[in-house]
This record gives C-alpha cells, structure tokens and sequence, in this order.
C-alpha cells in the first residue's frame, strides 16, 4: 500500500497533465504557395505554437520552446517580431496590400520591435537584455542594437502603443544558415519531418528574397487580451524562380508563359508526412482575385487533359482538398491536407496552358526613398510616393474627389546624419505644398550626437487623386571619430528603411471554409484587421572616411617629433657653455689631443707643407678635410662591403 | 633671417663669439650659395623629370576582393547574336526612316523590358556654360534649363534601364554608358549599343549580381558629356516642380537607387586599321583628377590576359619621333645597362624605344591633366565622385565582316563581364589603389611619391633665392656698418632689423597691386561675353586693351612701383627685394596650385622657375663679363616671351601646326574652352603666372 499510493498519485499527475498538454499546447503548420505574376513563386511556411497562461498551466511544456517561454517571462515581453530578411520586396510585382506582403514584406537586414511589461523607466535596460539573448539565440550581431544610437521608441507612427516599444535595425546584417538553423530548432519536429523538411537551404537562398520571421505575443502580465497564454508565429517567406525548361516559349501575342512548377522542381524535395506533433498540417496555393479573374477571360474552349484542371488555363497535379473562396474578392485558395496523403509524398504542381498577365493587388502609393546631392557634405532624403492603380479600384473614380488618405511616415535616421527637420518641404504633382495643409500630425525627436538617433513621425493626409507626394527633407553629414567607424568604413553608412503606413487601408483576406479556416491559423491571421505597411530602400550615405593608415603615420611623425625634441633638449641639459668655452681656450692654448694631431700632420705631409703652427685661429678646413677623409673612408668601404657581399 | 645672418657674419670678427646652431649653419650656407644651389635644383629637376619613365612601376591590382578574371565568362555566341539583332534593328530603322531620333529610343526601351528591366526615357536639354562671375567651380560644366517652350522632340532623349540585383539591397550600382548619336547613327554606335544591349541581357539572367546595374544609352548629339552630365545631374538633384519639365516627357525622377556607382563607359569605334584589336582607354577627368588605378589595372589584366586585346593608353605622336629624345633614351638604357654589369639586382635600366614610347604616354597624361578637361564623358562621373574610365574598342577588321565582327563582339563582351563581375565583388567604394598616378604605359604608372620630387627640386630654389636676395642687400649694409661705425652686433642687429626689416613692404605693395589687377582681369571675359557680335580676335583685343586700362588705372591710384625713391642709394637693393617678394609669392602659388592640380603645376614650374631666377634688370647688367652679360640679357628676354600665356599657347601652335593658321583669336578660343569646363588651369594661367610675369617685366624694365 506504501508503494502503491504514490504510484497511483504519479500516475494521476501524469495523466491529468496529459490531459491538460493536449488541451492547452497546440502546435500547427501551414505552407501557402502563391505563383506570382513576373513568373517567381512566393512560398510562405506558417508555424505557430501556442501555449496556455503559466498560472493555469504551469512551466513545464512539451511542444512550446523553453528558449521562448523563459525569454517572454525573463524580459516580460508583451509583443516581439525580429525578422531576418535578404533581397528587397518588390512591391510593385509581388503586391503590396495582402496580408503576407504588409506583414512579412520586411526590409533588408534584421528588424526587432519589441513592447515590454515593464516599468517605463526599465524598459531601455530590459531592451539591451533582451537584444543579448537574442543575439546568442540567433547566432546574429543583434547585441549592436543595444546602445542608445541603435533603436529608438516610435510613439505613434510605427504602432499604436504605449512608450514601452523599442524598434531597432541592423540593415546590414548578413543573412545565412547560421540564423536559419535556431530558428528550426524552435520546431518541435525541426527540419527532421513535417513541412520544414523540405526547407532545402541552397534552394533558400538562391531565390530573389527570403525572410524569416518569429513574432512572439504574450498574455502573461496583462489582462486586457482576449486568449490568454503566449503565441509563438514563426513565419518563413521565399521568393524564388522556378527553372523553367520553356524559357524560348514565346507566344505570338509577345506574352511569356508562365513556368510551370511543383514542389519538388523548387525545394528539390516532396512533401513527406506531417510532423505528428502539429495539430494541423496543410498545404494553401492561393490565386489571387486578379489572377482569377484574368482566367476566367481565358474562357472555357479547351478540354481538360490529363491533371486536375480547375480553371480553364492552369492545372493542378494533385486534386485539392478543400477550394475556398474569399468573401470579397474573388481570389481562390486551394487547400491540401498533408494528413491525407501521408500514404504518398506530396507534389503540388502548377502548370499553365496559355499566357496569363497579371498584376498584384498592390498599396494605395508606391513608396520609394532616394538620397539627393553629392559630396561629403551634405545632402537631402526624399520619399516619393506615387499612386498605384489599387487606389482606383479601392476609392472609385467617382469618390476621388472629396476623398482624403491618410499615410504615416517613421524613419530612424541614425545621428551622423544630422535632419533639419524645419526643412521638411511636401511636393503635391509637382506643386510646392503649404506644409501645414498636407501634414497632420509630425512629431520629431532630434538626434543627439552619440546618444540618440533622429526620429521623425509624420501624418500626411493627402487627395485621393493625388499621383505622386514627395517629402525632403535637408541634412548635414557629421564627423566620427576615427574609434566610432565601423569595419569597411569605405562601404558607407546605411539609413535603416522607413516604415509607410497607410492606416485607412485594413490588409485583411477572409477566407471561407466549411471547416477549416476556423481551425488555420493562418487563414485567422489573413483576417486580423492590419494595416498595411510598406518599407522603403535601405540607403547608403557615403562619409568622409579618413585614410586608416593615417593613425601609424600619425604615430611616425609624433615619434620623429619626440626623439628630435628630447634630443635637443637633453643637449641643452648636458651642455655647459662656459666649460666648453674653456676646453676651447686650453685646447688654443696648444694642447692638441693625439689622434688630431697626427692627422693634422698627416695631411700636411699629404699636402706637401709643412705643418702650420697650432695657434691657428680657425681649425675649421683641417677639420672638414678630416670630416672629408673620414666620410670617404665610410664611402669606399660601404661600396667594398656591397660589392663584394651585398 | 636677418638675425641669422648678422650671427653668421659676426663671428669672423669675433672669435670668441659662440658658434650658432648646425640648423641655422646650413640655411645660412644655402642661402650663400643660392645661385649654385638653385642651378643643381633646378638641372635635377629637369633630370628627375625625364627620369620619370624609367622610374614608372608595374601596376598590380591592389584591392583584393576585385579578383579580375577568377570567374570564367558566361558571355557566348548567343549573346552576339542577341547584339547583332538589335545593330540590325537599329540600322533597318535608320534606312527605313532616314532620322532615327525619338525611335532609336523606343526601340531601346522595348529591348530593355524584354529583359525585366525599368525603363525611364530621360530628356534633357544642353545649353553651354557661359562665364559667369559668381558660380566658377561652384557650378558644374553645363547647365541645364528646361525651358516650357520648347517641344520633346528638340530634346536629347537618354533611355536609361534598371536591372535590380536579386539579391541585393540597392545601394550600389554599376553604370554603363553607349553613347550614340542620334541624329545621324553610325553602325560603330549602333554595335556599341549592341554589345551594350547583349552584356545587359546577360546580366539579366546571372545570378551574382551583387549590385544593381544601370545602362545608360546617352544620345550625344549634343555631345557625349553633356548627355551624361546632364543625366547625373537629374540623377543626383531631381526636380520635383511641374514647371521645370515640359508634361508629354517622361522624367526619371524616380531614381530609386542612390548610391555609390561605378563606372564603366563603352564606345565602338570603326577606328584605322589596327594590327591587332585595340582597346583605348580614357581616364583623364577634370581637373587632372584619375580614376582609381585599380579600375584601369583590372581592365588592363583582363584584356591582355584574358581577351587578348591590345591596350592603348593616349600618347603625344609628335614627341615619339624627337631624335633628342631617342638619345636621352639611350643615355639612360646606357646607364642602365653598366648599373647592371656593376650589380646584377640594379635593374632599373629600360630600353631606349621603351623610354620613348614612355615618355610619350607621360607626356600625353601630364598634358591632359594639366589642360583640366575630360577626355570623355567618365569626367562627368568624377565630378560626383564616382570613377569612371571609357573604354573604346577598334577592331581589326572592318565592322561589316559578319564573322571577324562576331569574333570581335564576343571579346568585347567577355572584357566586360569580367570587368563588371569583378566590380561587383567589391564591397567598399575604390580606395585602395592610387588616384594620384600618371601613366607611362597601360600597365605602368607614376606615383605621387615619385613625380612630386621632380616638382619640388624644382620649386626649392625659389625660397632660397628669395631669403638670398632679401638678405642680400641687408648683409653688405650691415657689415658695413658694423665695420664701420658700430663694433657691437648686438647693436647693429638692432640698428638693421629696424630700419630695414620694413623695405619689403612696398615690394608687397607692388606684387599686391599686380595680384589684384590679375584678379581683374580674370573676371573681364565676363565683360566682353556682354558685347553683340563678337569674334576671337576681337574678344582677344578688348581683353588685353581692358586689361591694359585696368593696370593703369590701378597705377594711378595705388602709385607705380618705380615711385618708391627712398632707396635711391642703393637702387640695386629695390629691385631685388622686388624679386624677392614675387619669387616668394610665385613660390607660393605654384604650392597651392600642384595641391589642385599637380600636373598643371609641373609644366608652370617649368616656365615659370627659370622666369623667376635669371630675371635681372636690363638696365642693371652688373659689371660681370661681357658673355655673360648677353647670355643672361638673352635668357631673359626668351623667358619674357615664352613666359606670357598667350605668346606661348601661340608659339606651340605655330610649331605644331604652321605659322599660318595662327591668330591672335586662338588664346581666347582656348581660353573659352578652359573655363566652359570649370578648368583650374585659367586660374591658374591668370591669377599664379600672369602676375609673375607683368612683376618679371616690371623687373627687367627697372630704371
């Protein structure tokens, strides 16, 4: 009885905890394939982890990260998102106002935001902490965003929070395996089975963009949210171009076709199971609501042929389980259950019958920043915003008129590059705006030398037939000291990408299933209400660089100058005129050391005179002729010395 | 000084006075022998100079990460296809339309989005550089002025095309430039286009590309640099007013990258029949600025070594021929080869053809960079900093040999490649290499640290003969006095440095009058570019009449400088202070002249140095020998006459040219050229060697 007691209470622990794992962690993942219309494919893996509140739950997990659960209660990390990001965006091509793009469209470099549960007058040592961690987690120089020059705390223009955000980025650093593989490792299955399996890393990173994404929302320390717990979204969005064996297919329209793709053709591998762990696994293969519409113009003149045909023009290899249609638009997004063909590997194909040539739903304006002047003085930044052809079909030509965008403008701009900010000047289709006409709220935080950077918030509100706004802004380009400059200082210094955010605008898909969207998460997250936002070029400001070798020939010099000034100032020390001036007059007086002497009579022999008396008041040819024979001598024998060993 | 020298003196009277200072023993020894001291400078100098050719370095590719030719060339026979399709299309719309202005555009900008790339059409319109008081320097060489009134078609048209690097992060960009002019189309344009378009086509598809590349197809009908002076400047300085460009025109504002660029820019020429396919290069921009010798090291490596190509660099043809030349060349290869019987590791030694033809390429790079204007349209990239060499390729055979022009175009293209693959691996802007360098060859060079002694020998003699002269006269005085009248130094120390040490200050009032005047005449072609109907000689009359009038009128006011009578005692004693004040400020600004531009610098030195050492009054002869008298009278008045800009630039022409073509005009001609292109050199001609040589007359004409 002694024994069995305990045994049971364990074994009741264990099963009540059983209960309670697989009611409260879930994990799932999700993989979206999109064709997109300059003939790449965008692929996006969605894993997300959720974990229920320690109070109820307690610490121990089995699916959720220990590295993340200890990071979010160590720092009391309310909201995190750190992306690793290489390639640009291409806003134009790729869309602009889905929800991928405004929320996994990030710039170049890596970008951390974090808002923190912490006491305001914390929240800048809990940052530098946390950009520590993160660092040794990431395998990734994210500790040089923890001096005040590095990051800055948007206050209105970047979220809607309250002062405890921190927003830095690094936008040069390089991006590789070595942060690619933490981030697996976060995965309950890793890389070893499941959707991530097939991430094969040199078919990564060739395509034209990657990012990889882990954003972190906790319920822990507050009340306010809705599910209580911490959500861990890890988010991995490629770009790539698939090989296409009909490159010279031309059709006589001057139209390319489209490359057919599958899976394997980009990963190089098939889709082989699920991760057992995942509560759901399913594979998404979206057309867009412009792609659709431009196949349903195709028209319906064909026969199905071998594959599963959907639409007149495209074909699938492998027959979906699930077609769900967006409630708006009319994009359609065709769902595949891993679960359900675990028997075989997975092979989601595309091919195209005929030319198709669409465009992306794309942000209201184009946002583009540009550096203007030349020479290493000064110079002047200016975003451009042109209108897209998304701004029609969103307002209406008839609502043009009246109708007002707002868009909010936040750029970091780091200190050596000092901002006017009375400069700021808004060109409307080429007119000069009043300022105060067009901007409705600016809020500015001047930079300080070596402590904080220049943060600059700005509202516009513009026309809606607005076609191209352009805001400059004027700036001086400060010294560094010759310590603060970083390695290849020749490269330039980067201004990290300025956040457009048009917040009138929600970038939000609904997707309507029998079933499953109420389980995806990732067809919940396409239906959060987010704004969309769009990051603009990374620029490179070119400083006068000081030539590095400059400190050693600085030190040369300094040294020369040293030994030539303690020399003589030991000679001024040593000597003592008045004795000199004595040994002088004995030395008149007629007592000749030896060795001149017998040179002296050396030379006169030579010369064929006899010896003049040494009262001679001036010795001085005697000894430039004794200076003469002596620096011969050295002469000869220097050349004697090179001749016969040199 | 003074000081000094009374010190130096002193002691011979005075035995048991202390010996001065070593330091202060040599400058006083020095400034004692100044004229054989200035004669050794000054032959040394000239020596230096001439040994410049033999002292020139191998280049080596400095900057490691450039690793020209590591990759193997991607560029085939399909390319040339891809370019002979467009020289094709290119031609058949220049027979079938005879003008092939706006369409050539067009026709560009369809080839270029077939390959993904953004297309802007840049128009732009050239007006010329007048001379304008305030914005010398502060300006660049052309202005631009849209004008509302004028249609699109009198525009030059750029067609510029965007390659975004995949992987890239749009920093940095690489641009090419094929000039062609549009009005009247050559099939040498069209097959630089050509290969422009296929090496476009091909980056397009390779995966490497680390930054963005730019192809800029310049329509130089107004001119190759203008048309790409006029793209960068919108490039860099964007306008956003309506007003500034007509509406029906599509501007490139939109210039979504900026950055650091560099630069390659790619002519065709159907030159002379060449033994072998060359390839030019052209680096000189303004004012004597280089490209980064890495840029001109990696092109050189691969078009010998890789593409077989031969390398020219621009050479003065007249001096390849000289006979005096050819035996300097032999002194040396002579010396050269007894250095090496004396020890086999001297090697310095070059042969007499090779130093001719050095001598020649030197010659034609300290030229071009001392006359201050671009030798193509890369000088208008160096302006903003961003290096830049033109590249031109003359085959073998003629352009219209289907195959040989395969061949040649397949050559070309892989040079290219390789060039732009190699810029690509670069990670921080061109600063490794030299950009302080002149050229003896495409392989070898001249640092600064080499070429700068040839220059300083040469401008040392002037201070020291200045302190001589200063000194001079002040020495036999105070001597004299001390001899005289005054046993204690120390008093006439005093006694001298109060009365005297003041002399100088109506020869600065002199040299100052003459400096302000020269500044004056610097800002009078303003005045004449106002008058109606002008022709050179006439511009040319007004200027010197003007000038005439100006150094009159600044006499009566500020006095003339034989007006000075207190020192009529020792009328010797003025006009050398006189010289001294002038050798001391020539001195000066021939310093802050080799800082601007060295090369202009160097050939000043060499007319102004012996200008400023043997110039004597006339009138004051000396009492010396009869020979040496006339040589001396002779020298002077040589100086006088080759020293004077415009007897000068008239004298080389006539020797160049013949006699008969020259007219007093050209100075002006040439003159005009110099500050359209913003040139340091009229600068340097009017405010440095023009004061020098009105105070040298001023000497030689003293009473």
């Amino acid at each position: 009885m002694g024994i069995i007691q305990p045994v049971l209470i364990v074994a009741l622990v264990v099963l009540g905890c059983f209960n309670l794992c697989y009611g409260g962690e879930e994990f799932s993942e999700e993989l979206l394939l999109r064709p997109l219309p300059d003939r790449k494919v965008l692929a996006h893996f969605h894993f997300e982890s959720t974990t229920p509140p320690t109070k109820d739950y307690g610490h121990h997990h089995h699916l959720f990260p220990k590295a993340i659960y200890q990071l979010v209660h160590k720092f009391r990390i309310r909201e995190l998102e750190l992306s690793f990001t290489q390639g640009r965006w291409n806003y134009e091509r790729w869309g602009g106002s889905d929800p991928i793009s405004s929320s996994n469209a990030k710039p170049p470099g890596v970008e951390l935001w974090a808002i923190f549960d912490v006491p305001l007058d914390q929240v800048d040592a809990t940052w530098k902490n946390l950009t520590h961690t993160l660092s040794g987690l990431f395998c990734a120089s994210i500790n040089f965003l923890d001096s005040t020059t590095a990051y800055s705390s948007p206050a209105w223009a970047f979220q809607q929070s309250s002062g405890s955000i921190r927003y830095g980025a690094l936008p040069r650093e390089a991006v590789c395996t070595e942060n690619l593989t933490p981030w697996l490792k976060l995965l309950p299955c890793r890389d070893k089975s499941g959707l991530a399996s097939i991430l094969d890393r040199p078919a990564i990173y060739r395509g034209f963009y990657h990012s990889q994404r882990l954003r972190i929302t906790s319920n822990e320390f507050g009340s306010e949210g809705i599910e209580p717990g911490i959500d861990l979204e890890q988010t991995l969005t490629i770009v790539v171009q698939p090989d296409d064996q009909r490159t010279s297919t031309s059709y006589s329209s001057g139209k390319m076709l489209q490359p057919d793709w599958s899976i394997r053709s980009i990963f190089g591998r098939k889709i082989s199971g699920t991760c057992v762990l995942a509560r759901s696994s399913s594979v998404f293969l979206e057309l867009e609501s412009t792609l659709v519409s431009e196949l349903n113009k195709v028209g319906v003149d064909n026969a199905a042929s071998d594959g599963e045909q959907v639409y007149p023009g495209v074909e699938l290899s492998v027959a979906p389980d699930q077609v769900i249609k967006e409630r708006k638009s009319s994009s359609v997004l065709f769902e595949f259950s891993v679960k359900k063909h675990d028997y075989k590997p997975l092979d989601i194909g595309v091919k195209w019958k005929y030319p198709i040539v669409w465009s992306c739903v794309q942000a209201p304006f184009q946002a583009n920043r540009f550096l203007m002047g030349s020479g290493n003085e000064r110079g002047s930044i200016a975003i451009s915003l042109r209108a897209t052809n998304h701004q029609r079909i969103i307002v209406g030509d008839e609502f043009r008129d009246n109708c007002e965008m707002r868009v909010v403008i936040f750029q970091v701009v780091p200190w050596y590059v000092k901002i006017y900010f009375h400069t700021v000047q808004v060109f409307l289709d080429g007119r000069l705006e009043h300022t105060p006409a067009v901007i409705e709220i600016i809020q500015v935080s001047p930079s300080e030398d070596r402590v904080s950077p220049g943060v600059m918030e700005i509202a516009l509100r513009l026309p809606c037939s607005t076609v191209s706004a352009v805001i400059t802004v004027n700036f001086d380009k400060g010294f560094l000291h010759i310590d603060e400059y970083p390695p290849d200082a020749n490269q330039g210094y980067d201004i990290p990408s300025a956040v457009v955010r048009f917040p009138d605008i929600q970038a939000s898909t609904y997707y309507l299933g029998e079933n499953s969207s109420q389980n995806s998460p990732i067809l919940s997250k396409f239906q959060e209400n987010n704004p969309v936002l769009s990051y603009t070029e990374v620029l490179l400001v070119p400083l006068a660089t000081p030539d590095f070798s400059m400190p050693y020939n600085v030190i040369t010099i300094t040294c020369t100058v040293f030994a030539l000034y303690f020399g003589s100032l030991l000679n001024v020390l040593r000597r003592r005129v008045g004795e000199e001036e004595r040994l002088l007059k004995q030395k008149a007086a007629g007592k000749t050391a030896l060795l001149p002497l017998i040179l002296s009579k050396l030379s006169s022999k030579l010369r064929g005179r006899s010896r003049e008396p040494s009262e001679s008041p001036s010795p001085s040819p005697l000894l430039s002729n004794k200076l003469i024979m002596k620096v011969i001598l050295l002469a000869g024998l220097a050349v004697a010395w090179h001749f016969y060993f040199g | 000084m003074a000081t000094a020298d009374a010190n130096a003196v002193v002691p011979s009277s005075q035995p048991s006075n202390p010996k001065p200072r070593p330091i202060v023993r040599i400058g006083t020894f020095l400034i004692s022998h100044s004229a054989l001291f200035s004669l050794i400078c000054c032959a040394a100098g000239i020596l230096a100079l001439f040994l410049l050719p033999v002292l020139a370095k191998n280049t080596y590719v400095s900057e490691n990460a450039l690793m020209p030719g590591s990759a193997n060339p991607m560029f085939s026979n399909h390319d040339t296809m891809e370019a002979n399709r467009l020289v094709k299309d290119i031609m058949d719309l220049k027979l079938s339309s005879g003008i092939a202005g706006i369409e050539i555009s067009n026709l560009l900008g369809k080839y270029m989005t077939e390959r993904d790339a953004d297309v802007y059409h840049h128009n732009f319109h050239v007006q010329k550089n007048q001379f304008h008081l305030g914005n010398f320097f502060s300006d660049s060489s052309y202005s631009w002025h849209m004008k509302e009134n004028r249609s699109c078609a009198q525009y030059g048209i750029n067609t510029v095309a965007i390659i975004r690097a995949p992987r890239g992060d749009g920093k940095e960009a690489i641009v090419l430039v094929s000039p062609y002019n549009s009005t009247n189309i050559r099939q040498s344009d069209a097959l630089s286009l050509g290969l422009s378009y296929s090496i476009f086509s091909l980056l397009s598809r390779v995966n490497w590309l680390a930054k963005d590349i730019i192809w800029l197809a310049a329509d130089s009908q107004y001119g190759e640099y203008a048309s790409v002076a006029a793209w960068l400047k919108d490039y860099h300085n964007p306008s956003f007013l309506d007003s500034d460009k007509s509406d029906d025109c599509t501007c490139p504002e939109s210039n979504a990258l900026l950055g650091r660029k560099d630069s390659q820019i790619l002519q065709v020429v159907d030159g002379k029949e060449e033994t072998k396919d060359t390839l030019s290069i052209y680096a000189e921009a303004s004012n004597g600025q280089m490209p980064n010798l890495d840029l001109i090291n990696i092109v050189n490596y691969l078009a010998v070594h890789r593409q077989g190509l031969h390398v020219k660099v621009a050479k003065l043809y007249s001096v390849l021929n000289a006979a005096w030349l050819r035996t300097v060349g032999q002194i040396f290869e002579f010396i050269g080869k007894t250095a090496k019987i004396v020890n086999p590791q001297w090697g310095f030694g070059i042969s007499a053809a090779d130093y001719v033809e050095g001598t020649a390429t030197l010659a034609s790079s300290i030229y071009y960079q001392a006359l201050g204007i671009p030798t193509g349209s890369h000088g208008a990239f160096r302006d903003y900093q961003i290096d830049a060499i033109t590249l031109e390729m003359s085959p073998r055979f003629s352009l219209y040999n289907e195959v040989r022009r395969s061949d040649f175009l397949l050559r070309g293209g892989r040079l290219l490649e390789g060039v732009i693959r190699s810029v690509n691996n670069l990670l921080e802007k061109f600063h490794q290499s030299f950009f302080l360098y002149l050229l003896s060859a495409p392989s070898k060079f001249v640092s600064v640290g080499i070429y700068m002694i040839a220059f300083m020998l040469l401008i040392i003699p002037l201070p020291m003969v200045a302190a001589s002269l200063y000194s001079g006269p002040n020495k036999r005085e105070s001597s004299a006095r001390t001899n005289n009248e005054n046993p204690d130094p120390a008093a006439a120390i005093v006694t001298s440095s109060g009365s005297k040490s003041w002399k100088w200050l109506h020869a600065a009032k002199v040299v100052f009058v003459v400096h302000l005047w020269a500044g004056l005449v610097s800002l009078i072609p303003y005045l004449v570019n106002q008058l109606p109907e002008r022709t050179p000689t006439a511009c040319m009359l007004v200027w010197v009449l003007l000038s005439f009038v100006s150094l009159i009128i600044l006499y009566w006011i500020a006095g003339s400088p034989y007006s000075y009578k207190i020192s009529h005692q020792s009328p010797n004693m003025e006009w050398a202070i006189l010289k001294a004040v002038m050798i001391s400020v020539a001195s000066i600004g021939l310093g802050l002249m080799s800082i601007i531009n060295y090369a202009t610098a160097q050939i000043g030195a060499i007319f102004m140095v012996p200008m400023c050492l043997l110039v004597h009054p006339l009138k004051h002869a000396g009492n010396a020998g009869k020979l040496r008298v006339l040589s001396l009278t002779t020298s002077n008045m040589v100086l006088a006459v080759i020293g004077f800009p415009p007897a000068a630039l008239l004298l080389v022409k006539g020797w160049l040219e013949g006699f008969d073509g020259v007219s007093l005009g050209d100075f002006w001609i040439w003159a005009e050229t110099l500050w359209t292109w913003n040139s340091a050199t009229y600068l340097y001609l009017v405010l440095i060697h023009l004061p020098c040589w009105v105070l040298c007359m001023h000497i030689l004409l003293h009473p």
